[in-house]
């Protein structure tokens, strides 16, 4: 069970890490703006999953109740992150943010 | 095991730095709400370890959840504030200001 509960931890924060070094490193807003949408959600998600399965260990009442609410908020993440990013690439769109392409590498 | 906890939520406390420079540096506004917003998400996380470590689960669960609505909101109204405003450059305002004045 510990290790199970590791290795969901562990995952998380590695997609957390790759969600971040995306956003620093891509090349406009639209690559960053998905860089940022998989860490959100994904990897949230992980964690979230994990801490639920840790604090079942000692099984009660007001333990499932808690983990019931760590799995509530997961779900509140994949449904707020996507609209979250929606919008913000909307509003990009509507400002006239330009997206990056070929011609524009650096050499 | 709470070793464990402890090392991811420090490394999620590096990948908050990280995360910073780009809320901080962003070359548009959406830039850095894209940066706050991913900086949002890893706090309710890191809440919720140290609810774990502190060994008060039932009490940080509901701060995170705040959190995490607070976040959404915010990054909503923020979004719709630019979206009406129709700029996001913030040195293209410069520029204006100075030809103005």
């Amino acid at each position: 069970m510990n290790i199970f509960v590791s290795v969901l931890l562990f995952a998380g924060v590695f997609f957390f890490a790759i969600g971040t070094i995306g956003i620093l490193r891509f090349p406009d807003f639209y690559t960053r703006l998905h860089a940022a949408g998989k860490c959100d959600t994904l990897a949230a998600v992980l964690v979230l999953l994990a801490v639920a399965l840790f604090n079942l260990q000692d099984f009660t009442f007001g333990n499932l109740l808690v983990s019931l609410k760590i799995l509530a908020i997961g779900a509140f993440f994949s449904i707020t992150s996507p609209t979250a990013t929606h919008s913000l690439t909307k509003a990009a769109l509507v400002v006239g943010v330009e997206p990056w392409t070929k011609e524009q590498r650096q050499p | 095991m709470s070793t464990v906890f402890l090392a991811a939520a420090i490394a999620l406390l590096l990948l908050i730095l990280l995360s910073l420079v780009r809320a901080v540096g962003g070359p548009t506004v959406l830039d850095r709400i894209v940066g706050v917003n991913v900086i949002g998400t890893k706090t309710t996380i890191v809440l919720l370890l140290i609810g774990l470590l502190y060994g008060q689960v039932g009490m940080f669960v509901d701060i995170a959840i705040a959190y995490a609505l607070l976040n959404f909101i915010a990054t909503l109204g923020a979004t719709k504030f630019f979206l009406r405003r129709k700029s996001v450059n913030l040195q293209d305002e410069l520029i204006k200001e100075k030809e103005v004045a």
